[in-house]
């Protein structure tokens, strides 16, 4: 019976990227020369499920290189190898190259196979002269289809049978492989009253003559090495005896010299590589996984919460068929109140099933902080705070490239040189510090760098250059420092490879708008800045305010609401022909009218009767005029592209209570609908001149 | 019974379901009809072309609900009692969507060969025989079938 292993497939991608994360993880934690034993294991065991899985699903190309990665490990673990930061290095390139591999073989694609060979080809170099030899031995002998005959010893554990393994099927395997003699030796076998019929006690010789080569015998015996006593030997072959000598002779001589050798050849394809690398990261996100882990206790209170969903549904229902009484009716109404306990709370819990903790998107931070850190040559600490704060799987898959931007950044331009931090007598070590909490009904993630803080003058004489403001504006510090988020805007002088194209913090805000999320920055010239990322706990649930326009029911989010009042017409002044803008302690704030904006008859026109809901997006802030408040509630985002297209104005719609369908009013389109311009540039920063005027 | 069904099949012969829009008759391939609703209270769509009338919720899923009438540039009428929504899945090149189109009334199932099928004659200016894929005559009456592609490609 043949077994369709394509099903398993996602499975072993999904494990074997999550192995690569834990030995990333761990050999970031390695310290050369103080190693702990058991993270060395960790990485190993990795390593080596990842050689089996992939041998086993025949993706070779995956295998043979995690084989050479494996053997340096085993060496290190065994101490026959000291490890050097070099060996750190090697492994976590290797970890990209596995990864990209992985991706490729999962998008289903012809793997490209030179990055890998290049990199093969270093860990065999450190490795020693040895395993090449023999590597290119096997070649040829496989070029020349010269055989070699292998005496091949197999003792297995009592307890092999246990370990679901099949001596027979690897004896089939061997034959496949060339010629096979077998002899077997059954002197081990106890009597027969004290036979057990599920231990192994036979033990067998051979001599196999092949062309496959030596590797090709022990991927036979892959699953049964601890299981087993295993010699493989040449005979009759060119190094009988000799072939496990030069291994350790030459490990030992050729280590002093790789120690010092390797350092100037890796500054030299730190360049190469690093493009290379880059591709990787963005192949291994591509493939957005549509499987999630979940933890049993959720399932489990889940499953409690449905049981007694069930229950209340019983108790409603035994009520329905009694004759109605008062003391009914109050039983109903308990049941209705229990009906709707229960199904908060499993809407709760539903929800937590897309919650993962933000950890996920923590946990690449200590390998970029470290090459970035390494390549831009400063010393920099990467801490991390409340990494177990849960978050939306989609939307922690959407914010792990905004965070990515913004802590290149805080150690690019923010932090200093190890020379400046001295001279300005702080801790040459400069510390980045990602934070995440939740506030409300939000997840918060600040990324700290105690660095020089942003340039204020620099910012704003690049915005005046730029035409972003007015060279006679009256803004803030803050307001200033707000304005790196608009697009094309860099002070960099030179352009960095890793930042400085003025590309980025108009996407980093984009994207976090897209997620209905906000950005700002705090920055103290010298102490540091601050980057605060605010987000929704989920995507699919919004919290929103219901507001009636004419006879129609809109949503506002209620994240972006600052607040709502009554006007006070003695502050409003009209600027232009048909905008009118509200005086609001010290701000201008324009007012937008709702039913003009989306052209609905019959609403409240005066402004004295009507309410003005002041809300915040792009650090612009607009009053949205709405005839009335109604509640406040949980809606679920329903899309309406899905059916029709995509409304300006509007980001989605939801189903009311009474099943009724509510549009939610998406702020930012609105306000490109309205035609009002954004502040800062000349047009508005003229208006608002006029109605200063005008006041 | 099934026999009859492969011969109609074999044959090039669909079901449509004809309705009624100003006195006229047409039909749409009964396949696409998921189901046939009353007119009932919707939410409207801002600044939307006149013909969508706005989206109503159909357990869960937000359908547009398209005024037939509007869209052929027919005067519109008041909607009635026997006013019904027509809920149709479309397929586009890329996805299918649900789209729900109000008519006057339905009327009758028939089974029409597609060679029966007439070419719409390219007499008028208007754009609405760009929305007809055929007409077919049932007894003494004219049924225009509608291409819906066409008609929703909004």
């Amino acid at each position: 019976m043949s077994i369709d292993l394509s099903q398993f497939f996602e499975v072993f991608f999904e494990e074997s990227f999550e192995g690569l994360d834990t030995m990333e993880a761990e050999l970031l934690n390695l310290v050369p020369g103080e190693e702990d034993l058991e993270t060395i294991n960790t990485i190993f065991r990795a390593a080596h499920s990842i050689k089996g899985g992939s041998g086993t699903f025949g993706f070779s190309s995956v295998s043979d290189f995690t084989h050479v990665l494996e053997t340096l490990l085993d060496q290190i673990r065994q101490g026959e190898r000291t490890l050097t930061t070099e060996h750190v290095n090697l492994l976590l390139k290797a970890v990209d190259c596995l990864r990209s591999l992985l991706a490729g073989l999962q998008a289903e694609q012809e793997p490209d196979l030179t990055e890998a060979d290049t990199l093969r080809a270093q860990f065999e170099e450190v490795l020693g002269i040895n395993s090449t030899t023999q590597e290119s031995n096997i070649q040829t002998s496989d070029n020349q289809s010269d055989s070699d005959t292998y005496q091949i010893d197999f003792k297995p554990h009592h307890h092999l049978f246990k370990t679901g393994n099949e001596p027979l099927i690897m004896i089939s395997e061997l034959e496949q492989l060339g010629e096979l003699d077998t002899t077997v030796f059954y002197d081990e076998v106890p009597e027969i009253t004290n036979l057990s019929s599920d231990e192994c006690f036979l033990h067998w010789r051979f001599f196999l003559n092949t062309s496959h080569g030596e590797s090709a015998i022990k991927e036979v015996f892959e699953w049964v090495e601890d299981d087993a006593d295993i010699t493989i030997e040449l005979c009759g072959g060119l190094f009988t005896d000799e072939l496990p000598t030069p291994e350790n002779d030459s490990s030992t001589v050729a280590q002093e010299p790789l120690i010092q050798e390797p350092v100037p050849k890796q500054a030299e394809q730190a360049k190469p590589i690093k493009p290379t690398s880059a591709n990787t990261n963005k192949k291994s996100t591509t493939p957005e996984s549509t499987s999630i882990r979940v933890g049993i206790d959720k399932v489990d209170s889940l499953i409690n919460m449905v049981g007694e969903l069930v229950i209340t549904q019983a108790m409603l229902n035994q009520l329905s068929e009694q004759d109605i009484t008062p003391a009914t009716i109050t039983a109903l109404q308990e049941g209705l109140a229990q009906l709707a306990h229960n199904t908060r709370d499993l809407q709760e819990n539903v929800m937590r099933i897309r919650m993962l903790p933000i950890n996920f998107v923590f946990s690449r931070f200590p390998r970029l902080v470290r090459d970035i850190a390494q390549k831009l040559n400063k010393q920099v600490e990467l801490k991390l705070i409340g990494e177990q704060t849960e978050l939306d799987k989609t939307v922690m898959e959407k914010i792990s490239d905004p965070m990515v931007h913004l802590v290149r950044n805080s150690l690019d331009h923010g932090l200093e040189t190890v020379e400046k931090r001295l001279q300005a007598g702080k801790d040459p070590v400069g510390t980045v510090t990602l934070n995440a909490f939740h506030q409300g009904g939000n997840i918060v993630i600040e990324i700290m760098d105690d660095g020089q803080g942003l340039n204020t003058k620099k910012i704003q004489e690049k915005a005046i250059a730029n035409g972003l403001i007015s060279a006679d504006n009256h803004l803030s510090n803050e307001e200033i420092n707000e304005l790196i988020f608009m697009p094309g805007f860099s002070t960099m002088d030179e352009v960095s490879d890793l930042s400085g194209r003025g590309v980025g913090m108009d996407v980093v805000k984009r994207n976090i708008q897209s997620l209905n999320g906000s950005v700002e920055v705090t920055s103290a010239p010298g102490v540091g800045s601050t980057f605060t990322i605010r987000l929704p706990l989920t995507l699919a649930i919004l919290d929103g305010q219901l507001v009636k326009v004419a006879q129609h029911t809109y949503i506002i989010p209620l994240i972006s609401i600052v607040e709502s009042l009554q006007i006070d017409i003695a502050k409003v002044s009209r600027v232009g022909k048909n905008l009118d803008v509200l005086r609001l302690r010290d701000e201008y704030i324009p007012i937008l009218r709702l039913y003009d904006i989306f052209n609905h008859d019959n609403a409240i026109e005066s402004l004295d009767k009507t309410l003005l809901v002041v809300v915040e997006t792009d650090n612009q802030k607009v009053g949205l005029l709405v005839d009335d408040l109604l509640s406040q509630q949980q809606v679920v985002i329903k899309s309406l592209e899905a059916n029709y297209q995509k409304v300006d104005g509007i980001s989605g719609a939801t189903i009311l209570g009474d099943g009724r369908v509510s549009l939610i009013v998406d702020i930012s389109g609105l306000i490109k609908l309205s035609g009002l311009k954004k502040p800062g540039s000349q047009e508005l920063s003229i208006e608002s001149q006029a109605a200063l005027e005008a006041l | 019974m099934i026999s009859e069904l492969n011969l109609q099949q074999q044959k090039g012969v669909k079901q449509f379901l004809t309705f009624i829009m100003a006195d006229e008759e047409y039909g749409v391939d009964i396949l696409t009809v998921q189901e046939i609703r009353s007119w009932e209270e919707i939410t409207v769509l801002p600044n939307a072309p006149e013909f969508v009338k706005g989206v109503i919720n159909l357990r869960g899923t937000i359908v547009p609900i398209i005024d037939l009438r509007l869209r052929f540039g027919l005067p519109s009428i008041e909607y009635g009692p026997l006013t019904v929504v027509i809920v149709v899945k479309i397929e586009f090149e890329h996805d299918s969507k649900i789209i729900g189109i109000t008519v006057d009334a339905v009327s009758e199932v028939y089974s029409i060969s597609e060679q029966d099928a007439k070419a719409v004659p390219s007499i008028s200016e208007t754009n609405n025989d760009d929305y007809v894929a055929g007409l077919v005559n049932v007894g003494e009456k004219m049924v225009a079938l509608i291409d819906l592609q066409k008609t929703m490609n909004i």
